[in-house]
């Protein structure tokens, strides 16, 4: 480890995986921590309990802001455990300075997210901070949910499933990029911020054997299955060319140089499922959005690993993301 | 080398020598300071680096390798296409 | 047919006319009289045949070796402490381009600097660098810049426009430097055991094809000029083989949409007229290379930081390194697993040779896409 904490430690690759295992896994040893799922399974597998800081800039984007992240944000690790959200806290920490209206309408849009997923926000903090000391407003929300269904586990996953994504991939982290300062660029890209608690209901509704479901925050969708090959010591198949990616996705990831499986997401989610279901499972998501699909078999090729196959015959392996997201100029 | 896209010119600001640029529904601006005044019109495809237009893209050209691709396709596809006739007369199991 | 957007990407990595190419080329390989080993000059070339998997579709007798074509990865050492040094200076806000930032020097890296409290941005061109003099008008704004002659002629642009605008805050350290010098270092080496070079596509867009003619005519080493696209680089490899095959050699263009002979004369005025050759270039890995980078001529002294900071600047080179075999494998002679610190002590988190240090470079590529090469 490096003396000094790097940006990169927050990436969601790598590095991070790097400073959570030497630093906070090895001072707060326990088993159910170290499961290294979206949520605790506490309290004799009753509940789902989860935590999730928010410190995007800017606040205002393209299909969401900080708020409606910070609810779905929690309320997503729950679901992913299979448990329906029910009671949040929220905690914020403000900078002097900060207009009360932008603050107003966040907390609006807390709320209408709430309201998507059921839950409640029971107790809550406030602290301001002189100027300087935080970039605008930082939220954190814990949230306590009820395990609807029981079992679903990142370390569970065997070549008797396949894996699936719930839609087109990138958005949230190509829209980030596109509304920074820095990076003059408009098109009709979007985050793809949503609760998914709706979705996850409606494949258990449905009767679908979920093996695992994580969503893909940062380190998109590559981090997903990079830490699923090594939690269930599997190889993972990917056919490239089924990986869902928008047009508009694709350009800024071609004028930027980045892989849009690196991208973060806030509604999008990676399904292991038992072969039989997936195609079940798969009408289910396209109810909705209608680019759900399977993009992955399970294999013990190279065990650990994740696997590209192209569709003219080559392979590559997909890399755990590092380092920060930086634009490549050549 | 050196990561450059091909864009589609959509505006032309020539007070500012700026163009606007669309790749894949992405639009951006760019400097055409380092073309010739008036070389670059709206329509013309573009390679973009760091945020300069470099050069113009000649579609004639770029259609005759589209072309080239098209009959090496071809011509792959006939060879198969002779191979798998061929395996299907010598495959022992064809009735005469 | 008419020309759309979308086929100048999808024609382009389109996945039957790459089986085309790699039939063609199977067959072809078949007549070489000898083994060949042909060197991708550029980074991007690197990363197109690593992303798509194109060594997968080669027969054994063709081989690449992987060039020296990332400007942030022949950085040596001393010039990334010239970067560091500049960055901790109170008033200065040290700007560059996307991976320098990475690039550990003696004291660390530009990313390391900015956890220390040093004002370190990246940018995506060098004019963003306008906006942030204007936002920060008592700071020092200093460009680091990098690149080969696809970058250089925007940093002219950019020195252009300070000098028409009579900006008093921004500042340049120059690191440019140019491809046809390194190439022909690395034929010198009499064990050098590069047969062909696939010519970089956008160096060649500025300066022309015309700067590689030497190659053919003095050192017998043919030359295709390719575009970055897998179908480009699969018809380039083609058109070398075939070279070899018909007992040819010459410089060819397969990226004709985009590159001609003369290049872009607009962009090499620019250059001309801010830039002037340096005697000597140190390229990390290589050593010395004659001629091969750039500086700010006198008359621009008042833009140059290399000048107003001299004091501060380090002075000496820094070897590498003694397991670092990174000169090794840019001269084709070792490949990146049989440097015995590939993948243990030198990683992309932590690099400690060139070829490590930046997603573009052969080390860098081989850890992210090989295994299964």
């Amino acid at each position: 480890m490096n003396k000094t904490i790097s940006l990169a430690c927050g990436n969601g690759g790598e590095e991070n995986n790097e400073l959570i295992s030497k630093v906070f896994y090895k001072a707060f040893k326990n088993d159910i921590l170290e499961k290294g799922e979206d949520a605790a399974i506490i309290h004799n597998g009753e509940l789902a309990f989860s935590t999730d800081s928010f410190t995007v800039s800017p606040l205002f984007f393209a299909g969401a802001d900080i708020g409606k992240l910070a609810v779905c944000g929690t309320c997503n690790d729950l679901a992913m455990m299979g448990a329906k959200p029910k009671y949040l806290t929220c905690s914020v920490i403000i900078e002097e300075g900060f207009v009360t209206a932008d603050l107003e309408r966040i907390v609006a849009s807390m709320k209408q997210e709430l309201e998507i997923n059921g839950a409640v926000v029971v107790s809550g903090d406030t602290k301001v901070v002189p100027r300087g000391s935080v970039d605008k407003i930082f939220i954190n929300t814990t949230g306590i949910g009820e395990v609807l269904k029981s079992g679903i586990s990142a370390n569970a996953i065997t070549n008797e499933d396949v894996i699936l994504v719930n839609r087109d991939i990138g958005c949230h982290g190509a829209t980030i990029f596109a509304a920074r300062e820095g990076m003059e660029m408009s098109s009709s890209l979007k985050s793809d911020c949503a609760s998914l608690f709706p979705q996850v209901k409606a494949l258990i509704d449905g009767g679908v054997e979920i093996t695992a479901l994580r969503d893909a925050t940062r380190g998109g969708v590559s981090a997903v299955l990079n830490e699923w090959s090594k939690q269930s010591n599997i190889c993972i198949e990917v056919e490239e060319e089924k990986i869902p990616v928008s047009d508009e996705v694709k350009g800024i990831c071609e004028m930027l140089g980045f892989e849009a499986t690196a991208l973060a997401n806030e509604g999008t989610f990676v399904l292991a499922i038992k072969k039989d279901h997936a195609e079940l499972a798969c009408r289910i998501l396209k109810e909705f959005n209608p680019h759900a699909e399977i993009i992955a078999n399970v294999t013990s090729r190279h065990v650990g690993k994740v696997v590209l196959n192209s569709s003219w015959g080559t392979s590559r392996f997909l890399e755990m993301p590092n380092g920060e997201l930086l634009p490549r100029i050549c | 080398m050196c990561l450059s896209i091909p864009s589609k010119v959509v505006k032309i600001d020539k007070e500012n020598n700026i163009a606007t640029v669309d790749t894949m529904g992405v639009s951006r601006d760019a400097s055409l300071d380092l073309m010739q005044e008036g070389d670059v019109k709206i329509g013309d495809y573009v390679l973009l680096h760091i945020g300069f237009i470099m050069n113009k893209i000649d579609e004639e050209d770029a259609l005759l390798s589209l072309e080239t691709y098209k009959e090496i396709i071809q011509v792959m596809d006939e060879e198969d296409r002779q191979k798998a006739i061929l395996e299907d007369d010598e495959c022992p199991n064809r009735g005469t | 047919m008419a020309l759309e957007l979308k086929n100048l990407y999808d024609d382009f990595r389109d996945a039957k006319t790459i089986k085309a190419y790699a039939k063609i080329i199977q067959e072809d390989a078949k007549k070489l009289p000898l083994p060949i080993n042909i060197m991708e000059v550029c980074g991007g070339h690197t990363h197109t045949i690593m992303k798509y998997g194109i060594l997968q579709l080669l027969p054994k007798n063709i081989k690449f070796v992987h060039g020296p074509g990332c400007p942030v990865c022949i950085m040596p050492k001393e010039r990334i402490d010239h970067a560091y040094a500049l960055a901790m200076q109170e008033d200065v806000i040290l700007v560059t381009l996307g991976d320098m930032i990475k690039v550990p020097g003696s004291n660390g890296s530009l990313q390391d600097a900015r956890s220390k409290g040093a004002d370190v941005r990246f940018v995506y061109s060098p004019m963003d660098c306008m906006k942030i003099a204007k936002e920060n008008p008592h700071a020092k704004i200093i460009f680091f810049a990098i690149g080969f002659e696809t970058t250089t002629p925007m940093t002219a642009a950019l020195l252009d426009v300070v000098i028409k605008k009579d900006i008093k805050n921004i500042f340049f350290h120059i690191n440019h430097v140019t491809v046809p010098e390194a190439m022909a270092a690395l034929l010198s080496d009499d064990e050098c055991k590069i047969n062909a070079f696939l010519g970089p596509s956008h160096v060649s867009v500025i300066s022309g094809s015309k700067i590689y003619e030497e190659f053919p005519r003095d050192f017998n080493k043919p030359v295709v000029v390719s575009g970055f696209e897998p179908v480009d680089v699969m018809q380039s490899i083609s058109m070398i083989v075939k070279q070899f095959v018909e007992n040819r050699c010459e410089l060819e263009v397969e990226y004709k949409r985009a590159v001609n002979r003369d290049g872009n004369l607009n962009a090499q005025r620019l250059n001309d007229k801010y830039f002037e050759q340096v005697e000597n270039f140190r390229w990390r890995g290589l050593g010395d290379i004659p001629k091969s980078g750039l500086k700010l001529k006198a008359e621009y002294d008042i833009y140059n930081a290399e000048v107003i900071y001299d004091a501060i600047l380090p002075k000496e080179p820094i070897d590498d390194h003694k397991l670092c075999i990174c000169g090794d494998i840019l001269k084709g002679k070792a490949n990146p697993p049989e440097c015995s610190i590939f993948g243990t002590a030198c990683k992309p988190t932590s690099p400690i040779g060139s070829c490590m240090v930046s997603s573009e470079g052969a080390c860098a590529a081989y850890y992210k896409y090989g295994n299964l090469i």
